[in-house]
């Protein structure tokens, strides 16, 4: 499974609502009827996945082009 | 579009016709071609463009009567280029080369009778292809007319190098040789000539051979088949000098030819072909188009091109040396249309040209699985229609693409992102939140229905306001009926992204509202709004404001005094709008404004870059856009759209709006170096004037706001433009904002102290970053993405 995010990225993190810091586990994301299963920051109580700003604006955005081209 | 349709685009660009020099030459010498590889000092590659076409160099550039000097564009600039000097060069500076390699042998005789040119291209032609081919001459020498040119116009080892290559090619040259015994034997198929079997034979009996001889024909008359050169005797062919007559002189020698050295060759070729295919039993007539000398249909626009003339060789035999062939083929002004990507930026920056355009766009609409490259390139066409405008035959890519994107929805295809932002921009202007339909107060009836169109209402809300005043105060007079106000939008960026269903809606919501309003004159300030109208609803009573305005008897500010001089862009939406682009220039006359031109106005003007959505597909072609057509003169622009307007402003160009000179000539300066409002001013400014209007004028109240509406955001300037550059609303903002505080679902940095959330309202997933600060928000980032989140969080 694709891991893209380091846990030091998030280390300054918590979730408010569980108050514990983040930890890396899987989680899938969809785009135009194709789910991946990526590993990233998540809140290991309530399950809240964190998608930092590189990851939207970088590989996200490179796999949406190409989604919307296929 | 269908493969019939792709045709029609396709034959429509011309860019790929021949240049009238070669279309003109009877063998499609490529000229231009090896003027090209000439004016690179290249003569290697010259030599070889020349000899692809021509089998006897030598010969033909001594002795061609040039049918293409005519033709030649140069002509009337400075005088047709020395082809034929040229073609000399090339084999003086060329070098040596290989001759092509003859095919595969194929086991059938040809007879070729008399060794004339057209003669022995058939041979050279036919021998190349693999056939056995035998020459029968009763000469000693072969060549035909070329005996008797004396050795100092053409010299005999020119002829006889020239002609060594039918050797290569294997072919049987019998000279002295008289033909006494013609038979053809039905039974085998075979002609005998001499005793010797042929499946086909060639007659190209020279300029003083008649055909006489009654061995080869029982009758006298040869009755010739022009197109295919077959005679009335099937698998006997006929052409040369035989058929044809033309008498040429050549002026610079004082020579002259009884007939075309270069259409005997033709004429030799076209038989080879006829005599090829009438062996493989295949049709002799099926697409051969453009043979032999024909007109051609590219245009060459030839305003680029200086008057230049020929420098005259210092070898006094006329002979250019290097340097003046190199000089001469410079002047070959490599003949191509390109006249539409000469003007259109978007044309232009995929690097070819609408032929290959529209094969590309055909293709990628017919890719069932892979990816669909020219997506892109389909969504960023502008639809301005310039093109059409230029080109020659009216070839409009902006149709083209308009089609293909309607195909794309169709299929659904379209990339989701492509034109999400101007749809919901669409759907929010027809909401609640905007979209308004009213007599004037105090009135139950409308003469006349003002339309300003959503993008006034976002840019210039006050003029708008100041221009409803302005009609009412100007109808005082006539009569019950009042002037009516309707806010929304016309649709056209749905027509835009190809949506077609949603366009229609649209059009139809409007014909309800419109009818129910008594179906009075529409006046639109929105050049777009109109042409959408007009399109789609033909039967509507349209007038464009600026129409209007000018036929009014308006007390207009003198503006003489401010020495004011400007450049109008006229919207591109305007393209075939005479009546407007009079209308401005006399408002402006009338204000007292100086109007200096630019050189593409009126129904030659070139859209701003928002046209067709491209800004959405592709922005930062849109922006080569702006940059091309603000630097096309130093004035400062004048526009009559409000899109127009904010993109020449946003890119930093003194822009007025004609509205600034009506309701604002006192702050003129400051008018024209204003910025325009952001996206989500654009949106907050129409759901203010909206809300104002139905106040002031009706009574009415909008709607209580939505519970996250009250999330009071703050943030800096620079935040600010990176909320704009990624196209985020204020409002999806206060969403995640609200959804975020309202169910506890954030993150917390306990670093920063800042917030994090994200929340998807419809399509996009927003993420804000943010502090509380007294009951208000501070954003201090934001950034979204399109793929969904599709683990559900625990509660």
């Amino acid at each position: 499974m694709s891991q893209y995010v380091k846990p030091e990225d998030v280390e300054n993190w918590l979730c408010h609502r569980c108050q514990v810091p983040l930890v890396i586990r899987p989680a899938r994301i969809e785009y135009m009827g194709n789910a991946f299963p990526v590993e990233l920051p998540r809140c290991p109580k309530c399950g809240l996945v964190f998608i930092p700003e590189y990851l939207a604006l970088g590989k996200m955005s490179e796999v949406e082009q190409a989604l919307e081209d296929k | 579009m269908d493969q019939k349709q792709l045709r029609v685009y396709e034959d429509q660009c011309v860019q790929e016709h021949a240049p009238a020099c070669t279309a003109t030459c009877p063998l499609h010498v490529d000229v231009r071609g090896f003027c090209a590889a000439i004016a690179e000092g290249d003569f290697n590659s010259a030599v070889k463009i020349y000899k692809k076409t021509v089998p006897f160099p030598g010969i033909i550039s001594s002795l061609c009567d040039q049918p293409c000097i005519a033709a030649c564009l140069r002509k009337e600039i400075g005088g047709s280029i020395a082809i034929r000097s040229l073609e000399k060069s090339i084999l003086n500076f060329g070098g040596t080369t290989e001759p092509p390699r003859a095919f595969p042998a194929k086991p059938r005789n040809i007879a070729v009778i008399g060794a004339g040119i057209s003669g022995l291209t058939a041979a050279h032609d036919l021998a190349k292809k693999g056939y056995r081919v035998t020459i029968f001459e009763k000469e000693s020498e072969p060549g035909g007319i070329l005996r008797n040119v004396s050795n100092q116009i053409l010299n005999k080892e020119i002829i006889r190098q020239d002609l060594s290559i039918l050797a290569v090619y294997k072919v049987e040259m019998l000279l002295s040789t008289e033909i006494n015994f013609f038979r053809y034997n039905p039974e085998e198929k075979l002609f005998y000539v001499n005793e010797k079997p042929f499946h086909a034979v060639y007659t190209g009996i020279g300029a003083t051979g008649k055909i006489s001889s009654p061995i080869l024909l029982e009758k006298n008359q040869l009755n010739v088949d022009p197109s295919t050169g077959m005679t009335e005797m099937e698998g006997v062919f006929a052409g040369g000098s035989l058929v044809y007559d033309f008498p040429i002189s050549h002026p610079e020698t004082g020579f002259s030819l009884s007939h075309s050295l270069i259409q005997s060759m033709a004429d030799g070729r076209k038989n080879a072909l006829s005599i090829d295919r009438y062996l493989q039993n295949v049709s002799l007539t099926a697409s051969r188009v453009n043979e032999g000398s024909y007109q051609t249909r590219l245009y060459t626009n030839l305003k680029y091109y200086p008057p230049l003339s020929m420098k005259k060789p210092q070898n006094p035999d006329g002979v250019f040396n290097a340097e003046e062939a190199l000089q001469e083929a410079k002047r070959c002004i490599q003949c191509e249309c390109m006249e539409c990507v000469k003007e259109c930026v978007y044309l232009r920056e995929y690097g070819s040209y609408p032929k290959r355009y529209v094969r590309e766009i055909y293709n990628n609409l017919s890719i069932v699985s892979g990816t669909r490259v020219k997506n892109r390139m389909i969504n960023s066409c502008s639809l301005c229609g310039l093109c059409a405008e230029i080109c020659p035959e009216n070839l409009d890519m902006g149709e083209v693409c308009l089609g293909a994107r309607q195909t794309m929805v169709e299929q659904k295809r379209m990339p989701p992102s492509a034109h999400d932002f101007a749809l919901t921009d669409l759907r929010f202007s027809n909401s609640e939140h905007f979209s308004l339909y009213k007599h004037q107060p105090g009135t139950d009836a409308s003469s006349l229905l003002f339309f300003p169109g959503c993008q006034l209402c976002a840019s210039a809300p006050d003029y708008v306001e100041k221009l409803y005043k302005l009609l009412i105060d100007q109808n005082k007079h006539q009569g019950k009926k009042g002037v009516g106000l309707a806010l929304g939008c016309c649709g056209a960026p749905a027509e835009w992204a190809g949506q077609t269903q949603l366009f229609e809606e649209t059009q139809q919501k409007f014909r309800t509202e419109y009818q129910a309003m008594g179906s009075p004159m529409l006046l639109v300030a929105c050049s777009t709004c109109l042409q959408m109208f007009r399109k789609n609803y033909p039967e509507i009573n349209i007038q464009s404001l600026w129409v209007y305005l000018n036929e009014m008897a308006l007390k207009l500010p003198d503006l003489s005094a401010s020495g004011i001089s400007i450049s109008i862009h006229d919207p591109c939406t305007t393209r075939h709008e005479n009546e407007i682009h009079a209308s401005v220039r006399s408002l402006l006359d009338k204000l007292g404004v100086l109007v200096e031109e630019l050189p593409l106005a009126r129904n030659m003007t070139e859209c701003c870059g928002y046209g067709g959505l491209m800004w959405l597909a592709n922005r930062s072609l849109s922006e080569k856009v702006v940059a091309r057509r603000i630097n096309q003169n130093k004035y400062d622009f004048l526009t009559y759209c409000a899109m127009c307007h904010d993109f020449f402003a946003k890119s930093g160009k003194p822009t007025y709006h004609l509205l600034d000179f009506l309701f604002q000539p006192d702050s003129l300066e400051k008018r024209k170096t204003t910025k325009p409002a952001g996206y989500s001013f654009r949106r907050e400014n129409r759901a203010r004037l909206k809300s104002k209007l139905l106040s002031t004028l009706w009574g009415g109240t909008m709607k209580e706001p939505e519970p996250y509406q009250k999330i009071q955001i703050t943030m800096s300037d620079q935040v600010r433009e990176l909320l704009e550059e990624r196209m985020i609303l204020d409002e999806d903002v206060q969403k995640v904002i609200f959804n975020a505080e309202s169910k506890n679902n954030k993150f917390f940095n306990a670093k920063n102290g800042n917030f994090l959330a994200y929340y998807c309202p419809t399509t996009v997933t927003f993420w804000v970053e943010y502090q509380p600060q007294g009951g208000k928000y501070h954003v201090v980032n934001a950034y979204c993405h399109r793929m969904t989140i599709e683990e559900e969080v625990q509660e």
